[in-house]
């Protein structure tokens, strides 16, 4: 229980430095923010109603506290373009982002351990350098080489898939595919150096002097504790999904989150850039926050030490 | 000299030699917009008709040089923070973990984005922006083994000796930190050479008309219907540079651990 008041604590520290960070954004804005956001042709009263609007013209740690009481009641202000509530634009986009990195882990979920097992069964065999071979290249290819090359083999060469848009139903099987290779590289990975690791353990060398089949004693014995340092990579690369949904978004023309923000900034729209990384960098945390508990619930040896 | 180094030799010079080598890769010749490679450009045209051979070694100069700018200021800041936070203990520690964990909590790229979004574009500004994000792993390092060090033998008889802390640190605690160092390193610019391309694909670093290869991609996926030889120029260009600095990394990893 005190492991777990801890890990809650830390967590909540670590929060309130990135609602800082965020908040401290728009200071950063080289020059007077609010003319940089209403360009050269704005009024004096119009960059004066913006400033009054954004709390710009208070103090800074009043501008802050402002800030925090606000979003904790979900307002994160209103977006400069289009003046429509962030929450509700965050609200419309969040889905789609939750859609396709969903996808992906599922996707990488189910390549990346069976090729992670059979990499480390047939160690230094073809299967294993096939692995460590596609690994280490998917790890060389940023999503936005890797997209642009899906969509020419996939959609101009084969012309199975929809190059971009979400029209179709199959349209998010390229972005999902895109985000889901350098997830399925490092849990293979990480499957093969886990359960090599664990292949040597005693509690492995038992069950096969028992007389089990190989085939129990690998998946019943070994993989249940292979898996667990897996665990924590998927909970740290989910993050990472969310950070590649942002460029795979703008390769595919997917209206998710990660797109929201590049209009933002595109538009200098900095109260909704703010948010976007705000909320995006928040998921992240709860994410690993619970893995760190899940972790340490299927653990044994942490759940008993605790 | 294997393949890796090869390669990664061929683009050192490349950026080098590409300012004498009497390229354009400005030059716009309208008639030649998304050409097929021929003579003059083995690798074709762009979508203003310039030469993307000429384009690609001149963005190879641009991602290089973030590269090195960043990783020399990183490594030096970050180390620095990493050593006082380990060796000392105490507050400067926590304040060291506490801010760190802060920056480490936006995942990837993204606050390199959220700084460049609001830095605005540009050379200076692009690499600012990833010296703002790329001292943490040099520091969480630096700490973690400064941390292990501080205890060993022979810091210990350096003290009793009656050496100074900074004497200590420079001459008995930093030298044992280079090959872990050096190993981040390697990694770090091919993840640097990736976070220059991102900024650039995302309009958020080098402006026209000077060639990235972060740009280049972006354009290329605009044209990707019509002109694919662009975007696959880009693309393996990066790609190889990433590989072999990483296949480097992986190498210097081995030999250094044992």
């Amino acid at each position: 229980m005190s492991r777990f008041l801890h890990r809650v604590a830390g967590t909540a520290l670590t929060m309130f430095g990135v609602l800082l960070l965020t908040f401290l954004l728009v200071h950063l804005v080289p020059g007077d923010p609010v003319e940089v956001m209403l360009g050269e042709s704005a009024t004096g009263a119009d960059r004066n109603a913006l400033r009054a609007d954004l709390g710009l013209d208070q103090p800074l740690p009043v501008q802050f506290t402002d800030y925090l009481a606000k979003l904790s009641h979900g307002n994160f202000g209103s977006s400069i373009h289009s003046h429509a509530p962030i929450a509700g634009l965050l609200a419309e986009r969040l889905p789609a982002t939750a859609r396709l990195a969903l996808l992906s882990l599922s996707l990488a979920l189910l390549v990346g351990i069976p090729l992670g097992i059979a990499a480390a069964l047939w160690q230094n065999r073809w299967p294993d350098r096939l692995a460590t071979f596609s690994s280490l290249t998917l790890s060389a290819m940023p999503h936005f080489w890797l997209g642009p090359l899906l969509m020419l083999v996939f959609a101009l060469w084969l012309g199975w898939l929809p190059v971009s848009g979400m029209e179709s139903p199959a349209a998010i099987l390229l972005p999902a595919l895109t985000l889901a290779c350098g997830l399925t590289a490092i849990l293979t990975r990480m499957t093969r150096a886990s359960l090599l690791d664990v292949l040597n353990e005693d509690f492995v060398r038992t069950a096969r002097a028992k007389g089990l089949p190989e085939r129990t004693v690998i998946l019943r014995h070994a993989m249940r504790a292979a898996l667990l340092p897996v665990v924590t990579v998927v909970g740290l690369q989910l993050g990472s999904l969310l950070a590649g949904a942002v460029i795979t978004e703008t390769v595919f023309g997917w209206e998710g989150v990660g797109r929201l923000l590049v209009e933002s900034i595109e538009k200098r729209d900095y109260p909704l850039t703010q948010a976007c990384v705000l909320v995006i960098a928040l998921i992240y945390m709860l994410v690993n926050l619970c893995t760190d508990l899940l972790y340490s619930r299927i653990d044994p040896r942490i759940r008993f030490t605790a | 000299m294997r393949l890796p180094h090869v390669i990664l030799l061929f683009w050192v010079l490349a950026a080098l030699a590409a300012p004498l080598l009497g390229m354009s890769p400005d030059e716009i010749q309208l008639e030649k917009i998304l050409a097929y490679p021929d003579v003059h450009a083995w690798l074709g045209y762009d979508d203003l008709g310039r030469d993307i051979l000429a384009r690609l070694l001149a963005g190879a100069g641009v991602s290089l040089t973030v590269a090195v700018a960043v990783t020399a200021v990183t490594i030096a800041f970050g180390t620095m923070m990493g050593l006082l936070g380990g060796y000392f203990g105490g507050w400067p520690d926590r304040l060291l973990i506490h801010v760190t964990d802060v920056f480490l909590a936006f995942p990837g790229i993204l606050l390199a984005i959220a700084f460049a979004a609001v830095l605005g574009p540009g050379l200076d500004n692009l690499i600012l922006a990833l010296c703002l994000t790329s001292w943490v792993g040099y520091a969480r390092l630096t700490r973690a083994q400064a941390l292990s060090l501080r205890g060993r033998q022979h810091v210990l008889a350096a003290q009793s000796l009656g050496a100074s802390t900074s004497r200590i640190l420079l001459r008995h605690v930093l030298p044992l930190l280079a090959a872990p160092l050096l190993v981040e390193m390697t990694f770090s610019v091919a993840s640097l050479v990736i976070a220059e391309a991102s900024l650039s694909f995302l309009g958020l670093g080098i402006q026209a008309p000077h060639a990235s290869w972060g740009s280049m991609l972006r354009d290329g996926v605009r044209y990707l219907l019509v002109a694919p030889h662009y975007v696959l120029a880009a693309g393996l260009s990066l790609m190889s540079l990433v590989l072999a600095v990483n296949v480097i990394g992986d190498r210097l990893r081995d030999q250094l651990s044992t």
